[in-house]
């Protein structure tokens, strides 16, 4: 068991005949991802990377079967391939995108929150994300496939290279991951921690969880409320930010302290109250996870490729 | 992006706000001739600067003539600004605004923001204005109106309606404000803004409704529908803070001495604060990006070093679809082309990691490798310290 993705989905990329999408769309499939296929208006009846190209996405899943999109289309159209997809009937979206406006992400939430209460059952991830891995199943998104093993822990984080060194540490351990969500850093997203805790909880694979949060919003402190009432699952905790100044954003937009909300402090306190481990240092999660799982024996530094 | 309080208001004018008639703006150099003062007074002369209080510490000040409003003017260009909002740093005013005065009968709080968890605009608002809205909200929470709007019909009539009667606007001024609210969400979601506030809109004694003061802070992702804003110069950013935001590179310049390079903002942030836990201050948070190549790593390096309080520079780099041996390469090729006088500690760690230890090792360079995040900001704070 995973969640949002195993070996059965069927990726349609988005974007799949630019210089990004064609590099990352290339690497999911030399992981073993089944990307059946990709959408970019004008070129539909070409192939690329041995794959057919589409001009929209309703005939990419008419031909295909697809039932994930995942998107590399420029900022000033994601948001409009975002809700294609949703109308193309595909279940699980990933933007990678970095840089979409957010009055475009307000529109988009508002639309995926109708679609969703008409019954459909539409999960958006992202944007400004690295996307979503199942080790050994699929890897939908922009991650170095090898630093993950297929495992127990879950793993969610708002950050890309810091959700790396998190996996990293996991996989050093001897342990791995069920599944690794990357939510993205932009103030309005798709799914949130507390929609992955859920997903977690729920799996019956997953054993324990890590989430890397940073400073900026509410979202540590929603998911510190659903941690204390729901999980049953242990949950590590790791917040980016302690020194940040207040009223800089620091490169994502989301990671921002404004007026004395969504600080570091108010986060850590939050999640720890909650029953959660916050790991004051970065470098230890990995550590802190194995000790609570019981790791198999710490795997050799020289054994890295 | 931060506008300054008369760039917001000429956004205003176009979205009909009601405000005073403005005098004009003076810039350093400028003569206070420039300035279009005439009619009757009082005239109130505004430093123009990106912080709160600024009252307080003298960069608002009336003026009973006109002579005296272009005294004052004068007066405040050049001047050195400190406020609870500038973490201890003066501002130097380089324009001044001058506008006509009202005297106020009443002040309100009015703003449009971001409501991140709702994932909407939403209007914030408070019958007591002219204070810090953050205080106000933490003394009395009761005081504030809430009101969740619909980006794409805007602020509703009811909704408009319900605002007024909770802020007690006076029936004389009542449809007034209902038109300015709705304008002031419009000016909100048009303007691609994160936030959009008056604070103070006021009654005057003479009981005209009136927005005082703008901030408006847009959002850089939308610059590119909005080329009149893109063209602006950012007053917040420093000169090294936009050089490195022209060749895409993310840079924000911080007090300590511990340069550092990192690829990723989340992984930027967490290096700071692990600097910080080994006892240290990073000098910068920078972000090479994901696809960083040797030119970006080479430009990095001449931005950190631009800094002369950098005493150590720390890389730290997780490689994912960045191979660590081309990164490697980066450094060894930026540190011929750069002079780097200061001690180099590089983490690498991820993709093609021993390849790209052996290219440091092989280079000749003096290098001090670590292993984990932790051993490299040790010896990066045990380096700057020596």
């Amino acid at each position: 068991m995973s969640i949002l993705l195993d070996k059965n989905t069927r990726l349609l990329v988005h974007g799949l005949t630019g210089a990004q999408g064609s590099f990352h769309a290339q690497q999911c499939i030399e992981y073993g991802s089944k990307v059946v296929g990709g959408v970019t208006p004008g070129k539909g009846g070409t192939e690329h990377l041995g794959l057919p190209v589409f001009n929209t996405a309703l005939d990419a899943v008419r031909a295909t079967g697809a039932n994930a999109s995942l998107i590399f289309v420029p900022p000033p159209y994601a948001a409009d391939s975002i809700l294609e997809a949703a109308d193309a009937g595909v279940s699980v979206i990933i933007c990678i995108t970095e840089g979409i406006p957010v009055m475009d992400m307000v529109r988009v939430k508002k639309r995926l929150a109708a679609v969703n209460a008409c019954g459909r059952r539409v999960t958006l991830v992202g944007p400004n994300c690295p996307g979503v891995i199942t080790p050994g199943e699929c890897k939908a998104g922009i991650m170095p496939g090898y630093i993950h093993k297929p495992g127990t822990v879950g793993v969610v984080s708002r950050s890309g290279t810091l959700t790396y060194e998190a996996v990293w540490q996991v996989t050093s351990q001897g342990l791995g991951q069920s599944s690794v969500v990357g939510i993205g850093g932009d103030p309005v997203q798709g799914m949130n921690f507390v929609d992955a805790l859920k997903l977690f909880q729920a799996d019956p694979r997953t054993e324990a969880v890590i989430m890397i949060g940073e400073i900026g919003g509410a979202a540590e402190e929603d998911a510190a409320r659903y941690i204390a009432d729901e999980m049953t699952k242990p949950v590590f905790c790791f917040v980016a930010g302690k020194t940040a100044p207040p009223g800089r954003r620091m490169g994502h937009a989301g990671a921002i302290v404004e007026g004395g909300a969504g600080t570091h402090a108010s986060k850590v306190e939050a999640l720890a109250k909650a029953g959660a481990t916050v790991v004051d240092n970065l470098s230890e999660i990995g550590a802190a996870v194995a000790k609570k799982l019981g790791a198999p024996k710490p795997k050799a530094k020289t054994a890295r490729k | 992006m931060k506008l300054l309080e008369y760039e917001g208001k000429e956004v205003f004018e176009r979205y009909g706000i009601p405000m005073l008639p403005r005098c004009g703006v003076l810039r350093i150099g400028d003569s206070s001739e420039k300035l279009n003062i005439d009619g009757a007074g009082p005239w109130v002369v505004k430093a123009q600067v990106l912080a709160g209080g600024r009252g307080k510490a003298g960069g608002v000040k009336l003026a009973k003539t006109a002579a005296e409003a272009r005294d004052l003017a004068g007066q405040m260009l050049g001047m050195k600004i400190v406020t609870h909002q500038t973490q201890g740093k003066p501002l130097t005013v380089e324009e001044v605004l001058v506008e006509h005065a009202a005297g106020i009968a009443r002040e309100i709080y009015i703003s449009v923001v971001l409501d991140r968890k709702a994932g909407s605009p939403a209007v914030i608002a408070s019958a007591e204005g002219g204070m810090s809205i953050e205080e106000l909200a933490h003394s009395h929470p009761e005081k504030i109106v809430r009101m969740a709007v619909d980006a794409e019909s805007g602020l509703l009539d009811f909704q408009a309606r319900q605002l007024a009667f909770d802020l007690k606007i006076p029936k004389k001024n009542f449809c007034e404000f209902t038109l300015f609210a709705r304008q002031l969400v419009k000016c909100f979601v048009e303007m691609d803004a994160n936030l959009v506030e008056v604070n103070p809109l006021i009654i005057s004694k003479d009981g005209r409704l009136l927005a005082i003061d703008s901030k408006i802070v847009t959002d850089d992702n939308a610059l590119f529908r909005h080329k009149d804003q893109a063209a602006k110069p950012d007053h917040e950013a420093s000169e090294i803070e936009k050089e490195a935001k022209s060749i895409g590179i993310n840079y924000i310049g911080l007090d300590g001495d511990i340069g550092c390079m990192v690829n990723g903002a989340g992984l930027a942030m967490a290096t700071l604060d692990t600097v910080k836990m080994a006892g240290g201050d990073a000098a910068n948070f920078l972000d090479v990006g994901g696809g960083a190549n040797v030119d970006q790593v080479t430009k990095a390096f001449q931005i950190i070093l631009k800094d002369p309080k950098v005493k150590a520079v720390l890389v730290n780099i997780f490689g994912g679809i960045m191979k660590c041996d081309n990164i490697a390469a980066g450094v060894v090729e930026a540190s011929k082309k750069v002079h780097i006088k200061v001690p180099l500690i590089v983490r690498l760690e991820g993709t093609n990691v021993k390849e790209g230890k052996a290219i440091l090792a092989k280079s000749g360079i003096k290098i001090e490798q670590a292993d984990s995040l932790w051993e490299a900001a040790q010896k990066a704070v045990a380096a700057a310290k020596r």
